[in-house]
């Protein structure tokens, strides 16, 4: 591979850049990180990481998560395909507002959230009504992660969607394929790889998120209690080393996560473009 | 099936979807968006120009705006450079530095903040030393430069990198080719060819920059007036009972990320000429 | 071949680690450096220069140094003719002293509870003994746990015997990260000993049908009271006896109102001056009488004001109708000392880990 000659410049350069830079920031304070965990014996890490209310919050954490991103692929996918697809009033504004999460500081949302979706709120109080409650319970765990991870699926299926040629879905119309056999068959492998993409970033980015949740959640012990927020309590009472230990474990699940999109990512777009 | 019926079909079809689209965003952004300026012009006008205008929270305008001045540049250069080998060159362990990149961005705030006090914290790998030269990192600017940087790390690259891969690299190596040197066809190729994406990325990077609370939290150590950024102003409002403050104070937040947002479409509206 | 490439960047940026460490060391000195002028400004050429000092706090307290503050830099002018600018820190109690542990340079820390100042001691900012360099504990005032309900008590919650009723909805926040929960903990746990005549099990059974009655266990005291207030959820609240007047005043007398229950704990927040940070900056006298400041007459007045009950005599007197008669144990009477209450109750495995184990 490294044989074949290089017209262009600059390989070195900014490789070297991307690794120092890299390894700066991110991975010798991860790996400072790890190295505190070190300190403790093998038995007392599987002691902290397995223990009741954290095996729990591992739980809450993940199946909030996994729920908020599924429903965040299917609901951002249909965003996607109106924001693309069709042309109506005030496009653009909602093409925008997609934006909004990520600018929104977690604690703001966290708070307005809570504010709409309490049972004296604006939606709450309809919710309510029907015996639904979301605020401070699991689901408004689900609530605050699904607004966090909007933007991600939108934004990955977007550009993809905008590339798909139209004539080839107007063509498998005219050979008589229905609209739902032109998605699946047609449009849906197209789109895999980029909703599997946003699936992964939201689900990736919502396994730590803490700011908007912990307003929300009301933070019951086994019920909604959050991964972050054990590791919080453990450093707010000193205990320095039980939180790096959790945080470890929290690591290599997003570090495994991550690998995983990346090769599947890869996989796919190997099996799709003939380059 | 006849056509007619198929457009009557259709027509329901579109109808449903949109319907579901503006149901979805209405329920989780569009409510809560709302919320925060009904609540923050609730007791109007003048209370909300009162708590904006308050000294806290201009020297917290300042420091957020200060802390992006930092950290947006570094990222974008290592957006930059990271696009560059990863788009425009194979080399073994490419999906690795790709999953290393995208580490940050799934690494749960509160550890982002965690590792630098573990590094510069008086009890951490470095704090001593850094102690004896009297150097100040954990709870003043550097530190809070360092997390949000942290946070905001994949940002640019993220958009680069599949831009200049999809835009491949025939157009450089043909300028290269007929005489330009690498820089030039950087600036004149490259350059151009990405600025949208580039454009984007610094949009996001910006607004997240911003907006960062989890890490920020943790090594900020909360001095009114010196160390607090806008969103943990808007924390310690809302927790002494100023709620009006507190969601005035965000909405400018807010109204920051919109107009940028708004700057961003209507730059793309034009991009979209050639 | 390539892996040589690799390795030597990551040698490359190991390096680069301590350039960084310098550069971003020179940024911070010239942001401290900056910061420090424009606080000052001092209005006349004073003899003495300007001093600022950083009080490290917890969230309720914030009104209380606000006022505070204000008098002493009147009073620090006025005897020793120099300017004195306090910048406050708050937080929860535990992050905040967690904060200084870390680096966060307080001159004084006012915290909520002792064992977070006792934290400070492991490594070496203050010595093992702070608590007996100031009067009281080194606890200028102090306050006590009391129940916020709804406007004209519908539940009709006096005592806390009626916390663990079927069908009544208590707000405290989590005592793992919230000292004023610590201190709801122990009160509810003080006055079951009491009532069981000191059968521990039997408390322990109390405080776990009390927590079963609770909905929702905010990370801190104001958020607690948020999630009571303005959120409406719960049938009473557990606060600090000053939270609990300043919800009232701050967020509606005509939707909550303060019981006193017939007993309680002596809640006693303490202070300390970080003699590590205050010989580093040159700033042990002010610190010191900055402290001393508030068990003078004027500081016990600015305390009672913010609802903190006053440890001097005089002030008391004056301020005696505004604080409900409560008879008080203190913490001594029902854990023996924070360590004791922290290893009993609140370490990982005790108490109240047990209460939610499936």
């Amino acid at each position: 591979m490294g044989k074949q000659r290089r017209v262009i410049p600059g390989f070195g350069l900014t490789l070297g850049y991307t690794v120092i830079y890299l390894s700066l920031l991110v991975l010798i304070p991860l790996g400072v990180l790890l190295l505190k965990t070190t300190s403790l014996s093998f038995e007392q890490f599987w002691q902290i990481a397995t223990a009741d209310r954290v095996l729990a919050s591992y739980r809450v954490s993940f199946f909030s998560a996994l729920s908020a991103a599924l429903i965040n692929s299917v609901f951002g996918l249909v965003v996607a395909w109106v924001l693309v697809r069709f042309s109506f009033p005030g496009k653009r504004v909602l093409d925008m507002l997609v934006d909004l999460p990520f600018a929104l500081p977690t604690a703001v949302a966290g708070i307005s959230l809570t504010a709409v979706f309490a049972q004296n709120g604006w939606i709450g109080q309809y919710l309510e009504a029907w015996g639904i409650k979301v605020a401070f319970t699991p689901l408004g765990v689900v609530v605050a992660l699904i607004f966090i991870g909007i933007p991600f699926v939108v934004r990955t299926v977007q550009p993809v969607l905008a590339e798909i040629d139209k004539q080839v879905e107007e063509a498998a119309a005219t050979l008589g394929a229905s609209a739902w056999q032109t998605f699946r068959r047609v449009i849906f492998p197209q789109l895999f790889p980029a909703l599997l993409t946003g699936f992964s970033l939201a689900f990736a980015r919502s396994l730590g998120e803490y700011g908007s949740v912990v307003f929300i959640s009301g933070n019951m012990p086994m019920k909604t209690e959050i991964t972050p927020l054990i590791i919080m309590t453990k450093l707010e009472q000193f205990d320095y080393t039980g939180a790096t230990a959790i945080a470890t474990v929290m690591l290599a699940a997003s570090f495994v996560l991550l690998l995983f999109i990346n090769l599947l990512q890869w996989r796919c777009s190997k099996h799709q473009l003939p380059y | 099936m006849t056509t007619g019926n198929r457009k009557a079909k259709d027509r329901w079809v579109r109808a449903g979807l949109l319907l579901i689209a503006v149901l979805f965003l209405g329920i989780f952004l569009i409510v809560p968006l709302v919320a925060v300026f009904a609540k923050a012009l609730e007791e109007g006008v003048s209370v909300y120009a009162a708590a904006v205008a308050e000294s806290d929270a201009l020297a917290a305008i300042k420091l957020t705006l200060l802390i992006t001045g930092i950290v947006v540049p570094l990222n974008l250069i290592f957006g930059l450079a990271a696009g560059w080998c990863i788009a425009k060159f194979s080399f073994p362990g490419k999906s690795f530095l790709l999953t290393l990149i995208d580490l940050p961005f799934a690494v749960s705030p509160v550890i982002s903040g965690l590792i630098f006090v573990l590094v510069f914290g008086a009890q951490g790998l470095l704090g001593p030393w850094l102690d004896q030269y009297n150097v100040k990192i954990i709870f003043a600017v550097p530190g809070i430069a360092l997390a949000t940087a942290f946070v905001t790390f994949p940002f640019v690259a993220r958009e680069l990198i599949p831009i200049m891969q999809s835009q491949g690299k025939e157009e450089e190596e043909a300028a290269l080719t007929l005489g330009a040197n690498g820089w030039k066809t950087f600036w004149r190729i490259t350059i151009p060819n990405i600025k949208w994406g580039l454009l984007y990325g610094v949009i996001l990077c910006s607004a997240r920059a911003i907006g960062e609370f989890g890490a920020v939290s943790v090594v900020s150590g909360h001095i009114r007036g010196m160390t607090n950024t806008v969103p943990l102003h808007v924390e310690i409002l809302y927790n002494e009972y100023q709620f009006v403050a507190s969601f005035a104070v965000a909405s400018i937040l807010t109204l920051l990320a919109i107009a940028t947002l708004i700057a961003k479409s209507i730059i793309e509206e034009r991009s979209h000429v050639h | 071949m390539n892996m040589q490439k690799y390795l030597s960047f990551m040698l490359a940026g190991t390096l680069f680690l301590g350039l960084a460490g310098c550069g971003g060391g020179g940024a911070a000195t010239v942001a401290g450096t900056n910061s420090a002028a424009s606080g000052q400004e001092p209005k006349q050429a004073a003899s003495l220069p300007a001093v600022e000092l950083l009080n490290v706090s917890y969230d309720p307290t914030r009104e209380l140094y606000e006022s505070f503050n204000k008098s002493f830099a009147a009073h620090w002018k006025q005897t020793k003719g120099q300017d004195v600018t306090i910048k406050q820190s708050h937080g929860g109690s535990g992050k905040q002293s967690r904060s200084v542990i870390d680096g966060l340079e307080a001159d004084v820390v006012t915290l909520a509870l002792a064992y977070d100042i006792d934290a400070l001691t492991a490594p070496g900012l203050i010595p093992a003994n702070w608590q007996e360099r100031l009067p009281d504990n080194s606890s200028p005032y102090t306050s006590t746990i009391v129940f916020l309900v709804r406007k004209g008590n519908p539940k009709q919650i006096k005592d806390w015997d009626d916390l663990v009723k079927p069908g009544v909805q208590v707000i405290t926040p989590n005592p793992k990260t919230s000292g004023g929960a610590r201190w709801n903990h122990l009160a509810a746990w003080g006055f079951a000993l009491k009532k069981y005549g000191g059968d521990e099990a039997k408390a322990s059974e109390f405080l776990k049908q009390l927590y079963k009655n609770v909905p929702v266990l905010d990370s801190g005291a104001r958020g607690a009271t948020t999630t009571f207030v303005e959120r409406g959820i719960g049938d009473v609240l557990l606060a600090w006896e000053n939270e609990a007047f300043l919800a009232v005043n701050e967020l509606g007398k005509d939707k909550v109102e303060i019981v006193a229950p017939p007993t309680s704990i002596l809640a006693e927040p303490p202070v300390a001056v970080v003699d590590k940070v205050v010989d580093k900056k040159g700033t042990r006298e002010v610190a010191e009488a900055y402290l001393k400041y508030l068990y003078t007459e004027e500081g016990q007045k600015i305390a009672a004001e913010n609802f903190y009950r006053p440890r001097l005599e005089a002030v008391a007197k004056q301020y005696e109708d505004k604080f409900p008669k409560i008879e008080l144990f203190t913490i001594k009477d029902v854990a023996g000392d924070w360590k004791n209450a922290q290893e009993k109750h609140f370490a990982d495995g005790a108490l109240f880990d047990q209460i939610y184990q499936p």
